[in-house]
């Protein structure tokens, strides 16, 4: 009998698909890109400073970093790129120039290398950022401009809905082609469908997240939305503000959200649960930010409740140790 | 001998046994009141002086206290002195003590002064427990003064209400909420276990 000599016992996997955290990364980037563009078409070149200084001062960041701390340089993969982009994409344009390079280098230095690097972080740095700059400059973070008109601040369609600010509401058009009030990237539903879409078909992300958000959001608000019960105008509250890009690209950010489905699906629901409370009851006209960043932190919890069964063990005794 | 004891006491609440860097006791006030230096430092006083005499009379009647009850008969002589302090604060700094607000009563409660009367006034005679009193607070009031710079720097832009960020710098008002004293107190205690460790060669 012939020896089987070219047989190798390893352990899982077994079989690998090629996707590394580059590919990953430079993928979302790309998905990125129609809202950049349509950003920088409707509040112009302004917006596509901003957005370069904050990637170009996040991968910086990251490379002295590690520089200094004596790790290996990994700015290559494009994770600083994707979070300096998409702490561009959430600042309005009218922001000063420092504003996205003391938030870049905030998301990088503190969020995410402090505690130990890519993999470690607990909360999305683009968004924990964001949430910085908005409690310690809010006069700059919600001076909201309006696409095409130079230097004047207007109310998002979310804001004069929450009755905050005085205005005219746009119609659903606007809302899905972008031209309304409000940070670089948010405004364009469509861009930021395309794009949600392009990662989806390249499974670089789930369904589960981006449709249990924007299905909370959707029935909720058609729940408690409008005067009485059953009278909201959720179609209105998927399109305006940042709940496309939220739903999207921060909150399926691998690192703060659960590794299992059915965890991404109660995560996704969590978030647009917290993200309706917000809206139509909190204080701030927008909720996404702290939906996401909320359930980033109870990500842990919900990847132990979540934990598949075993093969071969029995049903919930079987988990039980 | 006895001169050097008492000094090594007075340092060690200093650095060794720091109570907000190295025992990260009493944050509940370190957090709340170090959004200014000045209210930081008014509050280390407060503490001072809470300390050192609760630390006296505990130490002179510890002899007396049936040990069952002794956390209880703490309290109201800790209790006594908190009160003096609160009045004397109300009636000669009105300003500091409107903005310290509720966490000058709440001196009785903290955990620093309890700590230091059970482990330390309890055993000792009077002369060091006041010693040990003065260095615990100055530690405290150092702690606090440090953290409240740092915020009132970046949060306003100025140190114990004089101007030191040039006026093109824009206070970053997140600095003294309650997210910036969380920041503060995290790094100043990163930088000074990394300077620790750096000390021991460790890393």
């Amino acid at each position: 009998m012939k020896k089987l000599t070219n047989l190798v016992v390893t352990s899982s996997p077994h079989l690998r698909s090629g996707a590394d955290v580059e590919k990953m990364m430079w993928h979302v980037n790309l998905a990125l890109l129609p809202a950049v563009l349509l950003g920088v078409y409707y509040f112009g070149l302004r917006a596509l400073a901003i957005i370069l200084l904050a990637i170009t001062a996040a991968v910086a960041t990251e490379g002295i970093i590690q520089k200094v701390t004596g790790g290996d340089v990994f700015i290559s993969d494009g994770s600083a790129v994707v979070t300096g982009l998409l702490l561009g994409l959430n600042l309005p344009v009218n922001v000063p120039l420092w504003l996205p390079v003391v938030g870049s280098v905030f998301a990088i230095a503190v969020v995410k290398e402090a505690f130990g690097g890519l993999g470690n972080n607990f909360m999305n740095p683009a968004l924990a950022a964001r949430a910085v700059l908005l409690a310690a400059w809010p006069v700059h973070m919600t001076a909201y401009a309006l696409p095409f008109i130079d230097g004047i601040t207007h109310a998002t369609p979310l804001a004069v809905l929450d009755g905050t600010a005085q205005g005219t509401l746009p119609g659903y058009l606007d809302l899905f082609i972008g031209n309304v009030g409000g940070v670089i990237g948010e405004t364009s539903a469509l861009a930021l469908l395309a794009g949600g879409l392009y990662l989806l078909i390249k499974d670089v992300i789930d369904w589960q997240i981006p449709l249990g958000f924007l299905g909370s959001v959707f029935l909720l608000t058609y729940i408690f939305g409008g005067e009485g019960l059953f009278n909201g105008d959720p179609l209105y509250h998927l399109l305006a503000g940042g709940l496309m890009l939220g739903a999207f690209y921060m909150a399926t950010d691998y690192v703060t959200s659960p590794v299992t489905r059915r965890g991404r699906l109660i995560m996704g629901i969590g978030a647009g649960t917290i993200t309706v409370l917000i809206r139509l009851w909190g204080g701030y006209p927008e909720g996404v930010t702290f939906g996401i960043l909320l359930m980033n932190i109870v990500t842990p919890l919900i990847d132990r409740y979540t934990i598949p069964r075993v093969y071969g063990t029995e049903g919930k005794k079987g988990l039980r140790r | 001998m006895r001169m050097g004891f008492l000094w090594k006491t007075l340092k060690n609440g200093i650095f060794a046994e720091n109570p907000t860097f190295k025992m990260v006791l009493g944050m509940c006030p370190t957090l709340a009141v170090t959004t200014a230096a000045a209210t930081g430092a008014w509050m280390g006083v407060a503490v001072i002086f809470v300390l050192a005499m609760a630390n006296m009379v505990v130490s002179l009647i510890r002899d007396f206290i049936p040990d069952k009850i002794r956390i209880p008969c703490f309290v109201v002589v800790i209790a006594s002195f908190v009160t003096m302090a609160d009045l004397l604060l109300k009636a000669y700094q009105p300003d500091i003590h409107a903005k310290l607000g509720i966490f000058v009563p709440l001196i009785v409660v903290n955990c620093i002064i309890l700590a230091r009367a059970e482990t330390f006034a309890s055993k000792y005679s009077v002369i060091p427990s006041i010693v040990d009193g003065l260095g615990m607070g100055l530690g405290f009031t150092a702690a606090l003064t440090i953290l409240g710079s740092i915020r009132e720097l970046l949060g306003a832009g100025t140190i114990f209400g004089f101007q030191v960020m040039p006026a093109a710098y824009e206070p970053a008002v997140v600095m003294i909420l309650p997210p910036g004293g969380f920041l503060t107190l995290g790094f100043v205690l990163g930088f000074i276990n990394l300077m620790g460790k750096r000390k021991k060669g460790v890393c």
